[in-house]
């Protein structure tokens, strides 16, 4: 498995990661050698076998009541937003 | 007093041989001392750290409190601290001052231990050598030159060192085992569930387990049970009673099956590595447990299993991470577009970032069948070898990992190698399965592992094994040259 | 060429529980920004979700309410997207396990006949939150109150072949939220909105067209206008032998017409897998009998029901179950006035409805109470006024917010039904009008209701109808 340049730049744009010049080539060898081994994989007789995606099997999701137990923390927690006004987390305009 | 396991410390305070404050002073001492050195802190919290000790020594003369009461711990930088920067040694959250306690952290405050600092880690608990750390690689007290391994190296190199009686600790595919192996230190990660993630920074949600580590299995006993326990902010959490852990440590070990996995002592192995682990099985033959050799086929295909399931995880998890509510954000962004992918090329380091394009590669469509689905039912294959190897045997026990510490820089330049150090430890996370890394002897000088693990929630179990171990045995006594 | 449209919507209605889906904050509408968005909300480091038992229970509700299978095990999966209204840069939502699959329900269309439209599924999962442009000048604000708020996804089969097909369904989906209490069916404050996927194709061919999709529809009108909007755009581009282009679209009400959105244009690639943070859920037959147990009678149950008891046309007994609240006044009022079902509907229906429309009140606002009503009909019930006076009084309930008595006793409304004096008052009207009487006798029929007015007139329109006619036939016969 070898991915190209564009594979690499097309996997780093849907994860929202920018990648200078010097870095493209360096995953691009990397994640396909990564591929390559984790492809191994593909040996695995998984036949009927349900996939896990839970390391205990047999447990549920537990509910919990439908009540309100927050309060108004907004200057705690807006005390780490880089750019805060009148309430609203800022960032730079969305173009719908 | 810092050569003294956490149980004799605990001992100490409570017969008024020393207070808590005096503890706490002597370690932070060493910690400042220790820093420059080995660069296990992210976070020293002094004046904190004072505070709580005083507090706890009021409870200690008034005759209050409990077992930990007044002992200094310090916490993997992975857990929320309330009002102390909380960074997962990630320049993406070098600025972050967490607004509240990661349960095991409130717990262990409830306890009345005493936080001395954050320990550096691999970047979001990606890595096996703690080099990939925003400040920097923790070096190994045995030998400044190598690697205290990862992610929690800052906890290991710290409670090696005696920097520290104990250290939390989290463990994906080795994270805890792995360091305490290579720094010559006892690690403990619980079944997944048993201890809350509640607070703890999510690398790979399914495999992730906090742990700590320790000096001795009984101080491990100790600290995990006061961590454990269920917490109802934690869906995946447990809802059964943690056992006192310290009421079985000696229980005997006469007639205990014991498993060796036939894939645990491959050809990548060191020998000499081999000679300890084959004569710690020599002890527990001596103490009366009866050795069978056990075959886990599908377990070669851990490490790939591993490398899809946890990368595509914490492609997810890691996409919170976005420069609007916390944490860093680039400089003057142009646009939206340009805010997020500067804020998050910046912000993250090459590993972390080779595993977000991994994981989100595998998810992605075209690919989700082949690599994710198919890693999701290998990971079941290889949980159900364990499943059939526990109706044979008791515990599994062999190596931690395939060699002693290796050279800071050795294993960087390529990512596979540095990811086959996890071989022996990945298992036991896919499986969900507890697991404790004691150490077992030395490897031309350096400290290797002894891995015990259990069924699912048999903690008491394998600390009762560690434990008669090390009623034999000093290695996990033995103190680094220069931190003695 | 003649084309046929194929519609299917994503309704998306807000669960009215008092806290998020998957965290301890309130859901209230209008709160200042980010005060109701706490770490879970905020997608803060460490954090995790937990499920909210009242949201599982309302999602399995709507599911019985539409005749659909309840999943026994669903699973929650993460759909993984980058947008600052999303705080985990993934939504919480169900993807190949919903919670809710194959269900239906049935329309009735302008002619009468009736159409099922199938429900492919409905699933749980988390709002997100909202970006305001408003007074910030190039930059965007982002309030996360909204964030977590549960909701169900209602995914409709293509099966609408009309605008009005299309609306006919979306209200009916609001009734039934509406009856079963799990959503306040809000429109504009977004608690009920919904996505149209809009073709086009040859009428007779077998094969869907290329669709669009119409975000965010937050009112009936929208949903007909943008469709309409949007089937017309379509034909145009294929009669003039271009391409419709898959994509999403968003309606503008203030130029009636729909755009492309650009940024969501980039082919999105979801990603989904299941969440690792949460186990899939499992419902016994215990907690879905339970569920089962609390439905409320629904609307076409109750329509039935109406025809049958209260001997309604189909049409009335639709209209008096379009809301549970409206149904219910309609029975409250039957119960006050017995035996008078169809007087009751036409007064509701009628005057009622004028005087709600007029001054755009609910019926749970009404300023006229059905028990007030239901006096109002009883005194045309016992003659004490006329139909006619009725609407009068009806005015002046409604205006002043008395009752009936009160009005009819103070302007002396109540009917004249003593003989002696409604003779007294023809005899004068014909004692006034003598060349009328002298027509009418000689055969011109007509004149009757002009006498009839003459004595309306003479006693302020309160002599007893029917007394009045009798009595009016002998006196002009002579």
């Amino acid at each position: 498995m070898s991915l190209t340049r564009e594979q690499i730049e097309s996997i780093a744009h849907l994860a929202r990661l920018e990648l200078n010049v010097t870095e493209i080539p360096v995953y691009q060898e990397s994640l396909s050698r990564i591929l390559d081994f984790v492809g191994e994989l593909e040996r695995a007789d998984t036949s009927g076998i349900e996939p896990m995606s839970h390391p205990l099997p047999g447990l549920s999701q537990r509910l919990r009541p439908d009540v309100v137990t927050e309060e108004d923390r907004r200057e705690l927690y807006q005390a780490n937003a880089p750019r805060v006004e009148a309430g609203l987390y800022i960032v730079p305009k969305v173009i719908e | 007093m810092h050569r003294r396991t956490l149980a004799e410390l605990a001992a100490g305070l409570r017969k008024k041989e020393f207070s808590s404050v005096e503890l706490t002073r002597h370690y932070l001492e060493r910690i400042e001392r220790g820093q420059p050195a080995l660069n296990a802190f992210v976070t020293i919290t002094r004046e904190q750290a004072l505070a709580a000790a005083e507090a706890a020594d009021r409870e200690l003369a008034a005759g209050r409190g409990g077992p930990l009461t007044g002992v200094p711990i310090v916490h993997k930088d992975i857990f929320c601290t309330q009002g102390v920067l909380t960074t997962c040694a990630s320049r993406m959250l070098s600025n972050f001052v967490s607004p509240y306690d990661a349960t095991v952290v409130a717990k262990l405050k409830a306890a009345g231990t005493v936080m001395l600092g954050k320990a550096n880690m691999d970047e979001f608990a990606m890595g096996s050598s703690n080099e990939t750390s925003w400040y920097g690689p923790v070096r190994n007290p045995w030998n400044p030159e190598l690697v205290p391994g990862g992610s929690s190296g800052g906890s290991a190199a710290a409670v090696a060192a005696r920097l520290a009686p104990a250290a939390t600790a989290t463990d994906t595919g080795g994270s805890i085992r792995q360091p305490a192996a290579l720094c010559g230190v006892t690690g403990i990660k619980p079944t997944y569930g048993r201890v809350s993630r509640y607070g703890m920074i999510a690398f790979a949600s399914s495999l992730d387990q906090g742990g700590v580590i320790t000096v001795s299995a009984e101080d491990a006993a100790l600290v995990l049970g006061a961590m454990a326990g269920f917490d109802p902010q934690d869906s995946t959490s447990v809802d059964t009673p943690v056992p006192d852990y310290t009421a079985t440590l000696n229980d005997s070990v006469e007639g205990l099956k014991i498993g060796l996995l036939k894939e645990f002592f491959d050809k990548g192995l060191d020998p000499e590595n081999e000679q300890r682990v084959r004569e710690a099985l020599a002890v527990y033959e001596r103490l009366g447990a009866r050795l069978q050799e056990v075959s886990l086929p599908n377990l070669p295909l851990s490490v790939p299993t591993y490398y899809v399931v946890a990368p595509a995880e914490c492609s997810s998890n890691l996409a919170r991470y976005d420069g609007v509510r916390f944490g860093y954000r680039c400089e003057n962004p142009r646009d939206l577009m340009d805010l997020y992918k500067r804020t998050r090329g910046e912000g993250f380091g090459a590993e972390v970032k080779r595993r977000i394009m991994t994981g989100t590669y595998v998810l992605s469509a075209g690919y989700y069948d082949a690599y994710y689905l198919k890693a999701q039912k290998v990971r079941q294959l290889i949980a159900r070898d364990f499943e059939r190897a526990f109706q044979e045997v008791d515990v599994l026990i062999g190596p931690t990992t395939p060699t002693p510490a290796f050279a800071l820089g050795a294993k960087t330049s390529d990512p596979i190698t540095m990811y086959l150090n996890d071989i022996y430890t990945i298992g036991a996370n896919l499986a969900g399965l507890p697991a404790i890394s004691i150490p077992c002897g030395f490897v031309r000088g350096l400290p290797v592992g002894l891995q015990i693990v259990g069924r699912h929630f048999a903690e008491a179990k394998i600390l009762n094994v560690a434990h008669v171990y090390q009623r034999e045995t000093d290695w996990h006594l033995r103190v680094p040259p220069g931190w003695a | 060429m003649e084309w046929e449209t194929v519609i299917g919507l994503e309704i998306h209605a807000q669960l009215s529980t008092k806290s998020k889906i998957f965290s301890g904050s309130s859901t209230a509408y209008g709160a200042a920004p980010n005060v109701q968005a706490n770490l879970v909300d905020l997608g803060y480091p460490g954090v995790l979700p937990v499920l909210n038992r009242e949201a599982v229970r309302m999602a399995v509700k709507f599911g019985l309410a539409i005749d659909a299978k309840i999943a026994r095990h669903s699973v929650f999966a993460r759909k993984n997207y980058f947008y600052p209204d999303l705080p985990k840069g993934y939504q919480i939502s169900q993807y190949e396990l919903p919670i809710v699959a194959d269900g239906s329900l049935e329309i009735v269309l302008d002619d009468g006949t009736r159409k099922r439209i199938g429900i492919t599924r409905a699933h749980l999962e988390e709002d997100a939150g909202k970006s305001i442009h408003e007074g910030l000048p190039g930059v965007t604000g982002i309030d996360l109150n909204r964030a977590g708020t549960p909701l169900i996804e209602i995914v409709s089969e293509p099966d609408m072949r009309s605008a009005k097909e299309a609306v006919a369904y979306m209200k009916k989906v609001h009734t039934l939220v509406r009856y079963l209490e799990i959503c306040d069916g809000n429109m504009q404050e977004g608690s009920f909105r919904c996505d149209a996927n809009v073709s086009v194709r040859p009428k007779g061919s077998d094969r869907f067209g290329t669709r669009t999709e119409i975000k965010n529809l937050n009112s009936f009108r929208f949903v007909e206008k943008a469709i309409n909007y949007e089937v017309a755009r379509q034909i145009d581009i294929l009669e003039s032998g271009g391409k419709v282009v898959q994509e999403t679209r968003l309606y503008d009400p203030d130029r009636g017409e729909t755009r492309s959105m650009r940024t969501k244009e980039e082919a999105n690639d979801y990603r989904y897998f299941p969440d690792p943070d949460l186990l899939p859920l499992v419902l016994d037959d215990a907690f879905i009998d339970e569920v089962r147990a609390s439905l409320p009678e629904l609307p076409d149950q109750k329509a039935a029901r109406f025809s049958e008891q209260y001997g309604l046309s189909a049409y009335d007994a639709g209209v008096l179950t379009a809301s549970r609240e409206l149904a219910d006044y309609y029975e409250e009022v039957v119960r006050r006035v017995p035996g008078e079902p169809k007087l009751a509907a036409n007064w509701v229906m009628v005057e009622l409805a004028a005087a709600l429309n007029r001054d755009g009140v609910e019926i749970t606002e009404s300023r006229v109470s059905a028990g007030r009503l239901a006096g109002l009909l009883n005194r045309i019930v016992d003659n004490t006024i006329s139909g006619k006076i009725a609407k009068e009084v009806f005015e002046a309930m409604w205006t002043s917010g008395r009752d009936a008595d009160t009005i009819i006793e103070e302007k002396g409304l109540r009917q004249i039904t003593d003989t002696a004096a409604i003779e007294k008052a023809i005899d004068e009207v014909l004692a006034a009008n003598p060349k009328q009487l002298a027509e009418y006798r000689a055969g011109k029929d007509k004149l009757f209701g002009f006498f009839v007015g003459q004595v309306m007139k003479a006693t302020k329109g309160k002599a007893n109808p029917a007394q009045l006619n009798e009595l009016l036939k002998k006196k002009l016969q002579g």
